[in-house]
């Protein structure tokens, strides 16, 4: 890439707002994801009696069972969300960018 | 029938799903199961013959000319990640111990979003075959290349004895196959697969495993919780009689103290987005969103199918333990207890023939076989190119090789680690390799992942930084595992390990980020000014694609 490209694109408005809006949005799911897990697996070092509490009076199935698999959905809902506004919004903001970089 | 030892890493229980190790006797010869697992090898064979006459050029050969799906990337990256020990593993844990099965499972599943959120189209933006082409797009190439092309490597080649030695192992249970023949057969087909179809063969034959095996444990799991009515209320109660005890439905030993549990979570984390063989995938599809949707997908098939295993796994405790037709009884009456055939690692094995009779049990151990041959191979590739692209191509030649000569020397670097894996896998068959993989992925987050994540998202990366950091972070991870539990105590038979932990990957990627940072901060060097001016360059690139490889321009 030559230096007058790279200064193009690095003031454009428009790469500035992408890669503001996406870091944030990805570092936003990154730490969503890592209390999810770790927190998880917190509750499993200090209180692991909290996961085996029956669901209901009586009932053999454990709280555990619905948290570890919301953990297991909770990564694929994450990366739904991500990739859903990523190839809609992030991909317009990038092909604006490529084309006006292009263009002049 | 023949009494079954499959003595199982119970001391290692967090990588088990990994590894298998222990003796094991011979089963007599299953003639459904290699009828069906031979017509999957000439499938895969034909698939390989298609994929030999694509495969004209370097880029073909390490990604499949760019040119697969999403979706389909998705699948492979998933099969990448259901191996066949994984598969029998997760389920035994489950079967053994219940609740902690799922939490293990767990730990391998969430390190995709991070994965997605962190690197995925940044790899894919920035990369031409191997991760090393991201971790030194800026930096001095022979330094960062060859320590990169050493950590893959080294991560490859760990993975593949694990791989062999349990292939070596199951194929003996599944088959009746001599071990050495079982050895053989694994590295020849895989040998033959890569060579001739690089990563196109080598993706599909994962594709077509990846769908054997989602179909099979998804009948397996249907047809357990039909017994139930699909009610899992009904299916756990059963299990907790069966079982005598409700410890199977709560976090049991797995892990204990906070450091353990921390440590372990960041070797899965890390460890997984550090893996050379994932990574590579990135390479195979044509632009960020296609990366992005590999993610996506591959994250929900390895989530519904450690779902499915849990499942399994409570089958297993319901219609395989303390049924008369799978119990060891030669073992009982040594041991007591109520061992099933072939060990804790055969429940799922033993469920397929509870739920559908010797066609099925076929099916499932053909799958199994079939899984063994599609992640050797993956691997195999991918140390086949940190060999003949990293090393060869831009090491030695210093990027002017011409590519024709790069695919031959891949092609070779393939026969020759499938060689070296025979020779490995039968050399390792009666070795405690338990800790193998356990070290692979301390590796892969140690010294892969650190180097590869900074100089994505920090300008003041330097070479010196990176590569005394990311050597620091290899040397930290081998030593505390070679220090720690799972080898000075169980394998050199010390009576206490000198490291406490069995997972290393807490300090010792904290140490690749301390020593990254610290060597990169203190570099007053010209050559580092110049790689920081570097940055913004790489950064818009990572950013948008702009001058991506493989970017097909309309």
């Amino acid at each position: 890439m030559k230096q007058d490209m790279v200064d193009r694109i690095k003031n454009d408005p428009d790469f500035l707002q992408l890669t503001r809006v996406r870091s944030k949005f990805a570092w936003t799911l990154t730490i969503v994801m890592l209390v999810i897990y770790f927190g998880f697996v917190l509750v499993i070092a200090f209180d692991p009696a909290l996961l085996g509490t029956p669901l209901s009076e009586g009932s053999v199935t454990t709280v555990g069972i619905p948290v570890g698999v919301g953990v297991i959905l909770s990564a694929f809902i994450l990366t739904g969300i991500y990739v859903r506004r990523a190839n809609t919004e992030f991909d317009e903001l990038t092909a604006k960018i490529k084309a006006k970089a292009k263009g002049e | 029938m023949k009494t079954l030892l499959l003595v199982l890493l119970t001391s290692f229980a967090a990588f088990a799903g990994e590894a298998l190790t222990g003796e094991v006797e011979k089963q007599a010869l299953n003639m459904s199961a290699i009828i069906m697992f031979l017509i999957f090898v000439g499938a895969t064979l034909g698939i390989t013959y298609w994929a030999a006459k694509r495969t004209k050029t370097a880029k073909d050969f390490y990604t499949a000319g760019g040119g697969i799906t999403g979706f389909q990337n998705g699948m492979a990256i998933a099969g990448d990640y259901m191996s066949a020990a994984s598969f029998l593993g997760i389920s035994a844990l489950v079967y053994a111990k219940g609740y902690d099965g799922l939490i293990y499972s767990i730990g391998f599943l969430v390190g995709w979003p991070i994965i997605l959120f962190m690197v995925a189209e940044q790899l894919r933006n920035l990369g031409k075959y191997t991760f090393a082409d991201v971790a030194s797009y800026r930096l001095r190439q022979t330094p960062i290349r060859t320590l990169a092309a050493f950590g893959s490597i080294l991560t490859v080649v760990l993975y593949l004895i694990a791989q062999m030695v349990g292939a070596g192992k199951l194929i003996q249970l599944l088959f009746g196959l001599d071990y050495e023949i079982a050895v053989i057969l694994v590295g020849v087909l895989m040998i033959l697969y890569v060579t001739f179809g690089g990563m196109l063969a080598t993706t599909w034959v994962q594709i077509i495993k990846a769908f054997l095996l989602l179909s099979g444990a998804t009948f397996m799991a249907i047809a357990v919780m039909a017994h139930y009515d699909f009610n899992f209320e009904t299916l756990f109660a059963t299990a907790v009689q069966m079982k005598e005890t409700t410890s199977i439905m709560a976090p049991g030993g797995l892990v204990s103290d906070p450091i353990s549990a921390i440590s372990l979570g960041i070797a899965l984390m890390f460890g997984t987005a550090g893996l050379p063989h994932i990574l590579m995938r990135f390479f195979t599809v044509s632009d960020a969103k296609e990366a992005r949707k590999s993610v996506f997908y591959a994250t929900g098939f390895i989530g519904y199918f450690y779902i499915l295993t849990f499942i399994i796994g409570f089958g297993a405790i319901v219609m395989v333990f303390q049924n008369p037709q799978y119990l060891d009884l030669a073992k009982q009456a040594v041991d007591g207890g109520a061992p099933i055939l072939g060990g804790d690692n055969m429940a799922a094995i033993h469920l397929s023939h509870a739920v559908g009779g010797d066609f099925f049990l076929g099916f499932i151990s053909a799958v199994a076989f079939a899984t063994i041959l599609a992640v050797v191979s993956g691997l195999t590739l991918a140390g086949a190119s940190a060999i003949s692209h990293d090393l060869y191509a831009s090491v030695i030649r210093k990027g002017k090789a011409d590519g024709m000569m790069e695919m031959k020397v891949s092609k070779v670097s393939t026969v020759i680690l499938g060689i070296v894996a025979i020779y490995l896998g039968i050399a390792f068959e009666d070795q405690n390799i338990a800790f193998m993989v356990g070290l692979a992925f301390a590796i892969a987050a140690s010294a892969n992942f650190p180097i590869l994540f900074l100089s994505m998202y920090w300008s003041k990366l330097t070479t010196r930084g990176a590569l005394l950091g990311g050597s620091l972070g290899l040397l930290t991870a081998a030593v505390l595992v070679v220090l720690g539990p799972t080898v000075w105590v169980d394998v050199l038979k010390n009576a206490e390990a000198i490291f406490p932990y069995k997972y290393p990957a807490l300090f010792s990627v904290s140490a690749a980020f301390i020593g990254i940072w610290f060597f990169s901060i203190t570099d007053k060097s010209d050559n580092a000014a110049k790689e920081k001016e570097a940055y913004e360059a790489q950064y818009i690139r990572s950013q948008t694609g702009i001058g991506a490889e493989g970017a097909v321009e309309h």
